[in-house]
């Protein structure tokens, strides 16, 4: 699968009155044609402000940005405005989590997917209005011709998400950026919209970056997964992989705190304990390890992402954990899980330390 | 009375075919109605956790505000501790303001930004307790909730949003209350704070004997804390279950929807499982479809549907659905069927005559 889009070191900051923001930290994935990438987080963990990023949409006087992020080859972090003019809505669309805000609440749905086509292509306003009724049947509007002349507020959540979703799919981009695409949205419309986002990238082989903080949602849609903990990746591979083979703490607690409707019901909902960092003052060395249950005494410098098994594969992990013990601790009452606490002395034990 | 369930225990809050409609006017200038809460009845007991539980718009929030007495219904009656509160002025709701209390969904919003932690928690205590001002109690309601009485001289905005929640309650806990109305309480929170502060208040109804009314959009939140859950749609209670039953044996085709269109965090069983996605959109309440509201989606509706109102259908093991075409019921579960009074007066007559289909034979819905 060749690259569309390659993710280098992306480091983003913010300068605040309190000080400087890391919001995203040395970030690497790449994403290819017809691939569906996931990126998995809680709030904070710097997972829509990587999305951003890609578009040009932290640029400020108080921001800086570095690293590469290359589309073909255009480097997304140092293209000109110019330049980015070209790419948004045209290379690399973006769906946001909340369509009432991210529409024009005064203009017809119809005119402004006409506006998005006529500003990257030189057609007619006719044709362009044909491509837009088009779309809204393709992303499943009833009576697109007539819904076209609608008015953001006379859709429902659901077939705002969807009129989104045509607005980004006008141009045909190679890359569509969803970002919480769903969260708004009640559980049977968001069954409907994944439904329609997975329908799209195997009509039209569009790469998709799809962020999110459910795990359910990528277990039925991402191929590939990044999991994004206080601004870091703490782990990457297959969806099979994060799901089945996780090798981070925190993948664990994630895991362990979803709630399952096809298991029986636990006495107590696992959870993580504490709460996420402040990027202000992130914590030395692992920035879970105040949270995690297998906390070392290396913790306190932080691991590299690396492959930790016999063969280097694509399965990345940031943790001190050897894999062998990683597999044994990762399991709590018979599933995948992180203990709120670990056994008393288990940091301490001779020969918990990890091989360098 | 709804449940055989809640039978075993004096019913603490009642809901009696309440009704609660919103007067809008329509494009021409026609007066119209939405029809937020249609004849719905509950009741919650001591000590016991209903969950409520529906998409946007089926009503739940408003049933819930008419519990709180936040509104007065339309029509049909709440009962508190036996007596009739629904028409009580703000002066006669005084006694009832302690015993009842509610947590909003949104923790930002509902904390006054203004107010020091200590102020916002110990309004309600200086209002039930003749204007004292109670320092040490306002500590151990922090400590109760798992903050530090120090934090009591912060103001909202230094919190995290589970935190923030955490004071909402301790808000709630200040005046004793009886009933606390949880208004998706966690939906606002990331998931492993969701089960935080889900743990947070299991714990305190164990300690504090508290009845709660939980109310959430996702059947896979209210789980763990509810001992029977009540399905909404469109204004009316579609399902009554105790809660392991609802998950466990769905009767109504609206509640299996619901469970099969939650996502498994499981990628191997959430790409293998046949899904059931809810065909169409909520139709409007300002003209409910007359008969089954459910109809227009249902991949099970027939003509029946159409035209006649399910009643509220008890079946063996206190689980009562209003369907016309029970799932994951037997032909003796319908011959020991008995109509609930706490069905909808425009309910039609007959309970189901044969059970419908399992779930497995539902025809398999397209995504649109």
């Amino acid at each position: 699968m060749t690259a569309l889009l390659q993710v280098e070191h992306l480091r983003v900051s913010f300068r605040t009155e309190e000080g400087v923001l890391q919001a995203v930290d040395d970030v690497s994935f790449s994403l290819g044609r017809g691939e569906l990438l996931g990126i998995v987080g809680e709030s904070g963990s710097g997972k829509s402000v990587t999305a951003m990023t890609l578009l040009g949409l932290t640029r400020g006087p108080n921001a800086s940005v570095s690293g590469r992020a290359l589309l073909g080859d255009l480097d997304l972090v140092s293209a000109s405005e110019r330049q980015l003019e070209h790419v948004r809505g045209r290379r690399v669309a973006m769906v946001f989590q909340d369509p009432m805000t991210a529409l024009n609440p005064v203009q017809r749905v119809g005119d402004q997917i006409v506006e998005q086509v006529r500003a990257h292509e030189p057609v007619g306003r006719r044709e362009a209005m044909d491509r837009a009724v088009d779309l809204l049947d393709r992303v499943g509007i009833p009576r697109a011709r007539q819904r076209a002349r609608s008015y953001p507020h006379e859709f429902s959540g659901g077939m705002r998400q969807r009129v989104m979703i045509a607005m980004a799919l006008s141009c045909s981009p190679e890359i569509l950026i969803a970002d919480e695409p769903t969260t708004a949205l009640d559980v049977t419309t968001q069954a409907q919209i994944l439904a329609e986002i997975k329908t799209l990238r195997e009509q039209t082989g569009v790469g998709v970056l799809l962020i999110t903080h459910d795990l359910g949602v990528i277990a039925e849609v991402a191929d590939r997964v990044v999991v994004m903990y206080a601004g870091r990746v703490v782990e990457q591979g297959s969806v099979e992989e994060i799901f089945y083979d996780p090798r981070h703490p925190y993948t664990w607690g994630l895991l362990g705190s979803a709630p399952r409707l096809d298991k029986p019901r636990p006495e107590r909902l696992p959870t993580i304990p504490g709460s996420p960092p402040s990027l202000l003052h992130p914590p030395l060395g692992c920035r879970f390890a105040p949270r995690c249950a297998w906390r070392l005494e290396a913790c306190s410098s932080e691991p590299d992402l690396k492959s930790d098994g016999p063969v280097a594969s694509d399965h990345l992990g940031r943790c001190w954990l050897d894999l062998g013990t990683a597999r044994e601790r990762r399991v709590v009452g018979g599933t995948i899980g992180l203990p709120v606490r670990a056994p008393a002395g288990a940091s301490r034990r001779p020969g918990d330390e990890p091989a360098p | 009375m709804t449940a055989p369930a809640a039978n075993a225990v004096e019913p603490l809050l009642e809901l009696d075919h309440l009704r609660m409609l919103f007067p809008v006017r329509e494009a021409g200038g026609k007066r119209a109605h939405v029809h937020a809460v249609d004849d719905v009845s509950l009741a919650v007991g001591e000590g016991e956790t209903l969950g409520l539980v529906g998409e946007s718009g089926c009503g739940k929030t408003t049933l819930a505000r008419c519990a709180v007495r936040l509104l007065r219904p339309t029509a049909g009656t709440v009962r508190f501790g036996g007596d009739d509160i629904t028409s009580l002025g703000p002066r006669s709701l005084r006694p009832y303001r302690a015993d009842i209390q509610i947590v909003f969904q949104d923790p930002q919003g509902s904390l006054n930004p203004r107010k020091r932690v200590g102020q916002i928690i110990g309004a309600g205590l200086r209002l039930a307790g003749g204007g004292r001002r109670d320092d040490a109690r306002v500590g151990r309601l922090l400590d109760q909730v798992g903050l530090a009485p120090e934090h009591a001289n912060r103001f909202p905005h230094e919190f995290s949003g589970g935190q923030r929640q955490r004071i909402g309650v301790a808000r709630a806990l200040a005046v004793n209350p009886r009933l606390i109305v949880l208004d998706e309480p966690v939906s606002a929170l990331d998931v492993s704070i969701q089960a935080q502060v889900i743990n947070l208040l299991d714990d305190l109804q164990e300690e504090l004997g508290l009845s709660y009314i939980f109310v959430a959009h996702d059947l896979s939140v209210v789980r763990h804390v509810s001992d029977r859950i009540a399905v909404m749609y469109l204004g009316k209670v579609v399902e009554l279950s105790p809660a392991e039953e609802l998950y466990n044996r769905p009767v109504h085709p609206y509640t299996l929807s619901l469970l099969a269109a939650i996502p498994v965090p499981d990628p191997r069983l959430s790409r293998s499982r046949a899904h059931h996605a809810v065909r169409g959109e909520l139709p409007s309440p300002i003209d409910p479809p007359g008969g089954c509201r459910y109809h227009t989606r249902c991949p099970a509706a027939s003509d029946l549907c159409r035209q006649v109102e399910p009643p509220l259908t008890v079946y063996p093991g206190g689980h009562q659905a209003a369907c016309h075409h029970p799932l994951n019921v037997s032909s003796a579960d319908i011959a020991a069927a008995v109509r609930s009074p706490a069905s909808s007066r425009s309910a039609g007559p007959d309970l189901p005559a044969a059970p419908g289909a399992s779930a497995s034979e539902i025809p398999e819905s397209a995504d649109r």
